[in-house]
């Protein structure tokens, strides 16, 4: 009964008008145009500081292009960079269906990747399979656990989700290291602490012939699985009519406790999975270098995209894009490093700018009926 | 062909196809790069800004002396993170630029990616700075690193000759081999001018983070502190923060001076121009490059920073002497009987540790006089 | 006993050391907030504020140049936020990430140049000059800014309770429909707030390149800008508060080093997020189930 009567308030599944057939590929249209339009104006507003610099958008550009698209290589670069953000990206864009803006979830791919290294210790001997499951379970138990703090803190105490997560984020850091460099360390590990190591027979290879980092394939997965849960399912229909508005949602008789649960622990599960594939595929054991700063990029990633999990993957491709080519354009155009988080920025503040121009159009609204 | 030590290399890499990369004896120049030597593309890989008046810094000021060496040229790229990132930059590199030499300058870039990109690119050099590499390792790959602990050692002696509350601090990132060989060099040279001496360290747990090496400064003055040393990636806010108070410092790294004017007493600084020269001219002749090379103060692979004007006529001499042995070769710091700061023995008596002794690398106690714990 | 005694003054000492940007930024984002906005930008602001400071002061020799400079900047960049989310359907929270990336990004690009020169930084006032001793004179000797920020927030709390412009901004924040009947301009309001909040942590970023540390580089800021938002969640949006706040979150940040110096070397990962461990705990202990909290502004977006 409740959930009929929300299907009015909520904006975004506003009932579509039988007589208007168009109208689904017009939303479409304007939900690809707006950011397109958003990322042409980003990159004027690019090209005019770097005029500005003296120097020339055109060669910029093309190195962009080289750098991250322009070859096999660079290609493969840019997925390579993409591929653990596709997951921490998603750690922010399940919470974000019900409103809730969760931004702790690098404290859960350091923690997600050494719980998983510490569950696959005493495996090593059985078999990779066994190893590689273990280390799934826990890396995504540990991660759902820590997001889940926040959301139990939010759901049960109101504490703002915001900052807690940031606060467990530094908390969670804190731990990682802690745990790393004392009671999980191997002794052998002298000038990087580290813990034990999985053992090279237990690695994850890359992916067959595309030789990239196999958190590509899983990153995929689990955005299509994500995007169904979230639009396909009674769980993501409850959720995104939650979404803005919890007290609402509370009044009308949404189990939004369970809600919030959920969908944290989704979120943080995703982030701790990549923690795990991360120590599986590259490092083979937990140390700093799992705290790459994934988590932190993934929130950019999932606002880009509008916490749509279908959209996360070509705009984890664009920020893994931008970072392949950052490289080149220090070395050949003497741009400093933070000129691509200048880029970002601008991308960045554009894109969620041009939310505002959804429904400005008249074009693209509902038509007849009346 | 002698396979690759599985211990080092994957056995999934070794599967794919890239058998044997140790075994060839490529350490040489292939007839391609010879042809190309005149032309030699060097790669620079820094984990932090080139201008951190650091670790980074003190590769960029060599980096920089390369460049205008002829028939060179130099790409560099900073702040590198010691992840995949890293793979790729020196994959961009070699791809890109045509880099035939690379030195991935961060300690944590060689384990496993060093090997990994060695192992993918059998053609190109690589040369980390770190001193990890074993003949198990590829064969086209390399470490350099300086012993910087005799330096420290004459940074303690000279900051012995400054104190007038007998304390001193140092400000460190991590308890780790590398770390805390400094720390007790330090500890030690100061204690053998005078034995009342005490060092406290403090651990940030950080390699950059100005803010808290900024605040344990501060601590350390609190505690009546007059000498501060470090060994963090960017001593700049050390240094400003102890000048600003009114003691004294002794540079880590680079020279600092410039930063501490009135108290900076001297510094261990690396040298790396040294290697780099010797690197580059043996490519350019088509030698082949040394796979390993350490060396300390004699070997000119680190040197002191000029003395301070705060450091006494007798300070002068004292570090002056101490340092003319050293430059003879065979000196140990670390000699029996030596106590940990718990009281037990790490060095049994009659025994000593020259800087290249292998009981240095798990080197993980404080010696006594030490105010702190390692873990 | 001594020991303990030592800690704890180097806490106090400590405290009075690193609080002072955390007061600006948590007084920046009370005012803002209090409007009904909330701008997690000001961690950008804070960096960008930084490094501007310091450049101004190397340019001009003048630090308060410098302080002037970092407030401009940090105007320009909350009115930039403050703009855009007076358009319909942007979110502030997302947009205070976006600007916060913008912010370091620039400061960052910009400041480059000026990671290796020495600026004048600005001196503080010598309330020690009676004693003979070093230890003394230091720890009384206080940064201008620190007395402007209690200043600030004094005045910021006068005029919240006693002013017009004060109400305004009140009922603005806390009830759209009010303001819309009293004809209150809503977004300019909100624009304003928001810009001259993010002047003050502008601010909050010139203390620490020209006082403490007292230098510019790219770590300088620890998440600062970001902490003061959870220190107005437990100020419960009052600029008094604020400062005790920050008093409390300085002094627990310089438990970990103090603890080293008298030989507690033990866990101090774990002692240095002692002010993440205290916030947490704060929040929770004060926080209400299923209520919004006391003095929070009712059109606040985190809290609907």
């Amino acid at each position: 009964m409740s959930t009929t009567a929300t299907l009015t308030t909520a904006p975004a599944s506003a009932p579509v008008q039988a007589t208007d057939r168009w109208y689904p590929l017009r939303r479409t249209t304007e939900s690809l145009l707006a950011p397109a339009a958003a990322l042409a104006a980003a990159a004027l507003l690019f090209s005019v500081f770097l005029l500005f610099l003296g120097a020339s958008p055109a060669d910029f550009l093309d190195l962009v292009w080289r750098g991250a698209f322009g070859s096999w290589f660079s290609l493969q670069n840019t997925v390579q960079r993409a591929a653990p953000l596709l997951l921490t990206a998603l750690c922010v864009a399940i919470p974000g269906q019900l409103g809730l803006v969760i931004i702790g979830g690098e404290a859960a791919v350091v923690l997600g990747g050494l719980a998983a290294t510490v569950a696959a210790l005493p495996l090593l001997n059985t078999s990779p399979i066994i190893v590689w499951a273990a280390m799934a379970v826990a890396g995504s138990a540990m991660g759902a656990f820590w997001i889940g703090i926040s959301g139990w803190l939010r759901a049960r105490l109101n504490v703002n989700e915001v900052i807690a997560s940031l606060v467990l984020s530094y908390i969670g850091l804190a731990l990682f290291n802690h745990l790393v460099e004392g009671l999980l360390r191997d002794p052998a590990s002298l000038n990087k602490p580290s813990t034990y190591g999985i053992g090279d027979g237990n690695m994850l290879d890359t992916v067959p012939w595309l030789d990239v980092h196999p958190g590509l394939p899983v990153g995929i997965l689990a955005c299509l699985i994500c995007w169904v849960l979230i639009y396909r399912s009674s769980f993501g229909f409850a959720s995104r009519v939650t979404g803005g508005n919890i007290r609402a949602a509370q009044l009308q008789g949404l189990p939004v406790t369970k809600l919030i649960l959920l969908a944290c622990a989704i979120g943080g599960g995703c982030a701790g999975l990549a923690g795990a594939i991360e120590v599986a595929a590259e490092y083979g054991r937990a140390n700093a270098s799992l705290n790459a700063g994934y988590g932190y990029t993934g929130i950019l990633i999932a606002f880009l995209a509008r916490f749509n999990p279908l959209a996360i993957m070509p705009m984890a491709i664009l920020l893994g894009g931008l970072g392949a080519a950052g490289g080149l354009l220090q070395r050949r155009m003497g741009l400093p490093d933070a000129t691509i988080q200048v880029l970002q920025g601008l991308i960045f503040v554009s894109i969620l700018a041009s939310d505002t121009l959804y429904g400005r159009f008249r074009w693209f609204q509902p038509r007849g009926g009346a | 062909m002698k396979p690759p030590n599985p211990t080092s290399l994957s056995r999934r890499r070794l599967l794919r196809g890239t058998a044997g990369a140790a075994g060839l004896a490529a350490i040489g120049l292939t007839s391609e790069q010879a042809r190309a030597a005149k032309d030699l593309t060097v790669g620079f890989i820094y984990v932090g800004p080139k201008d951190d008046y650091g670790y980074n810094q003190a590769h960029a000021e060599a980096a920089a002396m390369v460049k205008k060496m002829p028939g060179i040229k130099v790409v560099e790229e900073e702040k590198v993170p010691e992840t995949d990132d890293v793979s790729k930059t020196m994959e961009s590199m070699i791809k890109l630029d045509g880099a035939t030499l690379l030195f991935p300058t961060s300690f944590g870039y060689f384990d496993p990616y060093v090997l990994k990109m060695a192992t993918k690119y059998k053609d190109i050099q690589f040369r980390h700075c770190g001193g990890l590499w074993t003949n198990k390792d590829p064969m086209n790959a390399g470490s350099y690193f300086g012993y910087i602990g005799m330096c420290q050692y004459l940074n303690g002696i000279a900051a012995a000759h400054a104190t007038k509350t007998k304390k001193l601090g140092f400000i460190a990132a991590k308890p780790i081999p590398q770390v805390l060989i400094n720390v007790n060099s330090f500890a030690l040279g100061a204690r053998s001018v005078d034995p009342t001496i005490t060092t406290s360290v403090i651990f940030t747990g950080e390699w950059s983070m100005p803010v808290k090496e900024a605040e344990a400064t501060n601590s350390l003055i609190g505690q009546g502190i007059d000498v501060v040393t470090c060994h963090v990636d960017g001593p700049k806010v050390i240094m400003e923060t102890a000048e600003r108070r009114g003691i004294y410092t002794c540079g880590y790294h680079a020279d600092q001076s410039k930063l501490a004017p009135k108290g900076y007493l001297t510094g261990a600084e690396w040298n790396w121009i040294t290697v780099y020269k010797q690197f580059i001219a043996d490519a350019q002749g088509g030698k082949p490059i040394p796979n390993f090379t350490r060396g300390g103060l004699a070997e000119g692979f680190v040197k002191m920073s000029p003395f301070g004007p705060a450091l006494s006529e007798a300070g002068r001499k004292n570090v002056t002497a101490v340092k003319a042995e050293i430059m003879k070769g065979g000196y140990s710091v670390f000699k029996g009987p030596l106590k940990d700061n718990k009281g037990n023995v790490v060095v049994p008596a009659g025994k000593a540790y020259p800087e290249t002794a292998i009981e240095l690398e798990s080197c993980n106690y404080l010696v006594d006089g030490v105010v702190g714990s390692t873990s | 006993m001594e020991a303990i005694g030592t800690v704890l003054l180097a806490m106090l000492a400590g405290s009075l050391r690193v609080s002072t940007p955390f007061l600006f930024v948590s007084l920046g984002e009370c005012l803002t907030e209090k409007s009904g906005r909330i701008n997690l930008g000001n961690e950008g602001v804070l960096v960008l504020g930084a490094m501007v400071a310091y450049a101004t002061s190397y340019e001009t020799g003048s630090p308060w140049a410098g302080v002037a400079a970092a407030a401009v900047s940090g105007l320009l960049l909350g009115g930039i936020h403050g703009a855009i989310c007076s358009l319909a359907r942007v979110n502030d929270v997302a947009m205070g990430i976006a600007i916060m990336l913008a912010g370091t990004g620039i400061a960052f690009f910009f400041g480059k140049p000026y990671v290796q020169p020495s600026a004048t930084l600005l001196s503080g006032i010598p309330f020690g000059f009676w004693s003979d001793n070093a230890q003394v004179r230091n720890a009384l000797s206080v940064c201008p800014l620190f007395l402007l920020g209690i200043a600030a927030a004094v005045a910021l709390h006068w005029c919240f309770n006693a002013t017009r412009v004060g109400l305004r901004v009140r009922i603005v924040g806390d009830s759209q429909d009010a303001a819309l009947a009293l004809g209150l301009p809503i977004d300019r309001t909100r624009f304003l707030a928001t810009a001259c909040g993010s002047a003050l942590a502008g601010i909050g970023g010139a203390f620490l390149s020209l006082y403490y540390p007292g230098s510019w580089n790219e770590g300088l800021s620890s998440g600062q800008g970001l902490m003061a938002v959870a220190l107005v969640v437990f100020s419960r949006w009052n600029p008094i508060n604020c400062i005790y706040a920050s008093l409390l979150f300085g002094a627990a940040g310089a438990l970990g080093p103090s603890l080293q110096t008298v030989g507690i070397t033990w866990g101090y990962y774990l002692f240095y997020a002692a002010p993440y461990i205290f916030t947490l705990v704060v929040l929770i202990i004060t926080a209400r189930g299923g209520k919004s909290l006391r003095g929070m502004p009712g059109q606040l977006s985190i809290g609907r």
